[in-house]
C-alpha cells in the first residue's frame, strides 16, 4: 500500500513539475520562478504581483494552459482507455482504438471537414469536435450490435467486429479525401492528431466527459484484476463479469472518444503506456490504472512541450508520441526478455 | 453452516443444450453435506457441464437446481461466492500477477471494495500456500510457472475462498503423481474434518474411488448411476460406460474398491 501511493506521488510530482517548466516554455519565455508566482497568485485570487511582464498572466492562463491541461487529459484518458482495453479483452496489445473508435473519429472529422469545403459554412472549431465524438459513438453502437450474437461479448468477437467496421470507415474516409482534392492536408493534419490552439472550452469538454468516466473505472479497478482469471472464474468469485464487461467497454470509448475528438488520433500512449507500466509495476489495476493516467499525462505533455515550445516548426504530435516512447519502450522489452532467460 | 440434515444441492429433472441432442438430459440427484463426491465418466458425457449447472455458470434449458433449497440461478452472485469456490479446468491467467496476489483473489468475496486485507483473510492465503506447497513461489509471476504449478495455485486460490462447498474440474490434470495425491489428500481432510463438501472431476477411477464417497457417473449426458462408492465402482460399469476392461477388488485395509486395468 504504502509503495502504491509513494509511485503514484513521485508521479504526480513529475507531471506538477513538467507542468510548471512547460508554461514557462514558448515562443516567449517565462522564467520557473515567475510561473509558479503568476499561478499562486491565480489560485489564490491575487492579482499577478508586481515587477512581472504584465503579458505573461495572459499568456499562461489563456494561451499555455488550455493547451496544457488538454495535453494532460487526453493524455491520461488515452493511457487509462488503454489500460482498460488490454485489460477487459486479456490482450496486452489491445488499445483504446481496438474497437474502431479512432476510424469513427476519423470519419467525423473529415466528413465535418469536406462540408465545410463544399460550402456548408459552420465554424469547423465545434463542427470537427462534435462530428468526431459523434462518429466515435456511432462506431461503438454498431460494433457492438454486431458483437451482440455474442451474448458473453467475448474478445474475439469484438475485436473482429472492430475490425470490420473499421475496415469500412476507412474506406469512407479514403473516398472524403479523394474528394478533398487539393485540401486533403487540413484532413491529414487532423488524422496526425494535434493540441494546437485548444481553448479553455474544449479543456472543459474533455473534462466534463473524462472524469466521470475515470471515477467509474477506478470504482471497478479490483473487478477487473479478477477477471483476468477468465470468466468463469471471476463469476463464482462474485463479479459479474459480463455487466462490468461491457459497461467498462462503454465507458472506455466514450472518454477515447471525447479525447478524439479535441486531439485528434494519437496513437501510441494507449498502447504503450498501459504496457510499460504493467511491466513495471505489475498487473494489479487499483496501481497500474491511476499510474497510467499520471504517466500518459507525462508523455503527452512532454511530447507537446517539445513539439510548441522546443522545435523550430510544431511536427504532429502523435509522431512525437512515437518517437520518445519507442526506443524507451523497446530498451525496457528488451532488458525484461533478456531478465526472463535466466 | 447452517444448512441443517436437509440436501445441498437438488438437482431436478436438469436438460442443458441448445441443439437436438442435448448435452445433459433428465438429471435428477441429490447431493448432501460433508461427503467427497467423485463425478466420472468418459470425454465427452457432461461432467464439466453439470459443474456449470451446480455452479450457476450456465442455467438449465429445463428443470431446476436448488441449494439449500434455493434455486441457483436466485442467488446474488456475491452471495454465492461465498458459499461455493470452484476451481475451472482451464490454467489460463491473462496478466503479470503473483502466487500471493492470485491466491489473495479467492478472497475478494469477503473483503469490501478499497479494503486491505484482513488479518483473517492473509492467514487463509497464508495457509492455503502451503497447503499447496507453494509457499516459496508466492512472489514469482503467475506467468512463469508450470502447468502443474499452476493448478496448485488455482486451487489453493479456492481454499483461500473457505467456502462450505468446492467444485473442482480435473484439479489434478497436470500434476505429477506426488501433488496429485497431496491434493486428494487435502481434499480428503478437510471433508473429514471440517465437514465441506467437495465435488471433483476425476479421470483416474481408482484414484475416485479410494478418495471418494459417492460417485457420480455420467454417459452420454444422462445420469448412469449415483451412490455409494463400494456399490458404484464394478467391472461391469467400467466396461460399460468407459469401454474399459478391468479388474475390480476390495482394498480390504481401505476397505475401498481398487481398480486395476487390463491392458491385453
Amino acid at each position: 500500500m504504502t509503495r502504491q501511493l509513494t509511485i503514484l506521488l513521485l508521479l504526480l510530482l513529475l507531471l506538477a513539475g513538467l507542468v510548471t517548466i512547460a508554461t514557462g516554455l514558448g515562443y516567449i519565455h517565462i522564467p520557473v520562478g515567475q510561473v509558479i508566482e503568476i499561478g499562486f497568485a491565480r489560485l489564490t485570487g491575487n492579482p499577478p504581483p508586481s515587477g512581472i511582464d504584465s503579458r505573461f498572466p495572459v499568456i499562461i492562463t489563456d494561451i499555455r494552459l488550455p493547451r496544457i491541461v488538454a495535453a494532460t487529459l487526453v493524455g491520461g484518458g488515452l493511457a487509462v482507455a488503454g489500460g482498460v482495453f488490454q485489460a477487459l479483452l486479456l490482450n496486452p496489445l489491445a488499445d483504446p482504438y481496438t474497437l474502431g473508435v479512432s476510424s469513427g473519429a476519423a470519419f467525423g472529422a473529415s466528413l465535418a471537414i469536406i462540408l465545410s469545403l463544399f460550402g456548408i459554412a459552420l465554424p469547423l472549431s465545434w463542427t470537427v469536435p462534435f462530428f468526431a465524438f459523434a462518429g466515435a459513438l456511432a462506431t461503438l453502437v454498431v460494433v457492438f450490435s454486431l458483437a451482440a450474437t455474442d451474448s458473453r461479448l467475448s474478445s474475439n468477437t469484438l475485436i473482429l467486429a472492430g475490425v470490420i467496421v473499421a475496415a469500412i470507415l476507412s474506406a469512407g474516409i479514403g473516398f472524403i479525401k479523394y474528394m478533398a482534392d487539393e485540401e486533403v492536408s487540413i484532413i491529414i493534419f487532423w488524422l496526425m492528431g494535434s493540441l494546437v490552439g485548444k481553448t479553455w472550452q474544449e479543456v472543459l469538454l474533455v473534462l466534463t466527459i473524462t472524469l466521470p468516466c475515470l471515477l467509474v473505472i477506478f470504482y471497478f479497478a479490483r473487478d477487473l484484476n479478477i477477471m483476468a482469471l477468465g470468466e468463469k472464474t471471476a463469476d463464482s468469485l462474485g463479479v459479474e463479469s459480463i455487466k462490468v464487461r461491457k459497461l467498462l467497454l462503454t465507458v472506455a470509448t466514450l472518454m477515447t472518444a471525447g479525447c478524439v475528438a479535441i486531439s485528434g488520433i494519437i496513437g501510441f500512449i494507449g498502447l504503450i503506456v498501459p504496457h510499460l507500466l504493467r511491466l513495471l509495476l505489475g498487473a494489479d489495476n487499483r496501481l497500474l490504472l491511476p499510474a497510467c493516467f499520471l504517466a500518459g499525462s507525462i508523455l503527452l505533455l512532454a511530447a507537446d512541450t517539445v513539439t510548441r515550445a522546443l522545435l523550430p516548426h510544431e511536427i504532429p504530435i502523435g509522431v512525437l508520441t512515437a518517437l520518445i516512447g519507442g526506443p524507451f519502450f523497446c530498451y525496457i522489452f528488451r532488458k525484461r526478455q533478456l531478465g526472463r532467460g535466466r | 453452516m447452517t444448512s441443517g440434515d436437509g440436501p445441498l444441492f437438488v438437482v431436478d429433472r436438469c436438460s442443458f443444450g441448445y441443439t437436438a441432442t442435448p448435452v445433459l438430459a433428465g438429471i435428477s440427484m441429490e447431493l448432501h453435506p460433508g461427503r467427497f463426491y467423485g463425478l466420472l465418466g468418459p470425454n465427452g458425457s457432461g461432467k464439466t457441464t453439470l459443474l456449470d449447472l451446480l455452479t450457476g455458470a450456465a442455467k438449465p434449458v429445463d428443470g431446476r437446481i436448488t441449494l439449500h433449497g434455493r434455486e441457483v440461478a436466485g442467488y446474488d452472485k456475491a452471495a454465492l461466492a461465498r458459499l461455493v469456490a470452484v476451481v475451472p479446468q482451464d490454467l489460463h491467467i491473462s496478466f503479470d500477477f503473483t502466487v500471493y496476489d492470485v491466491v489473495m483473489m479467492g478472497r475478494h468475496p469477503f473483503i469490501p471494495r478499497f479494503s486491505q486485507p484482513a488479518q483473517e483473510d492473509i492467514d487463509l492465503v497464508q495457509a492455503a500456500l502451503a497447503e499447496m506447497d507453494i509457499g516459496t513461489l508466492q512472489h514469482r509471476s503467475v506467468l512463469h510457472l508450470s502447468g502443474g504449478e499452476r493448478q496448485r495455485v488455482l486451487v489453493a486460490r479456492a481454499l483461500a475462498q473457505n467456502t462450505p462447498v468446492l467444485l473442482l474440474d480435473e484439479p489434478t490434470a497436470s500434476l505429477d503423481i506426488r501433488h496429485t495425491l497431496d491434493i486428494m489428500k487435502i481434499l480428503r481432510r478437510k471433508v473429514t474434518e471440517t465437514g465441506i463438501t467437495v465435488i471433483a472431476t476425476i479421470h483416474d477411477l481408482d484414484l475416485a474411488s479410494v478418495f471418494c464417497d459417492e460417485l457420480i457417473v455420467l454417459h452420454d449426458g444422462s445420469l448412469y448411476c449415483h451412490g455409494p462408492v463400494g456399490s458404484v465402482m464394478t467391472a461391469p460399469l467400467i466396461r460399460e460406460v468407459f469401454a474399459a476392461e478391468a479388474l475390480v477388488f476390495t482394498d480390504e485395509l481401505l476397505g475401498k474398491p481398487r481398480v486395476q486395468y487390463r491392458y491385453a
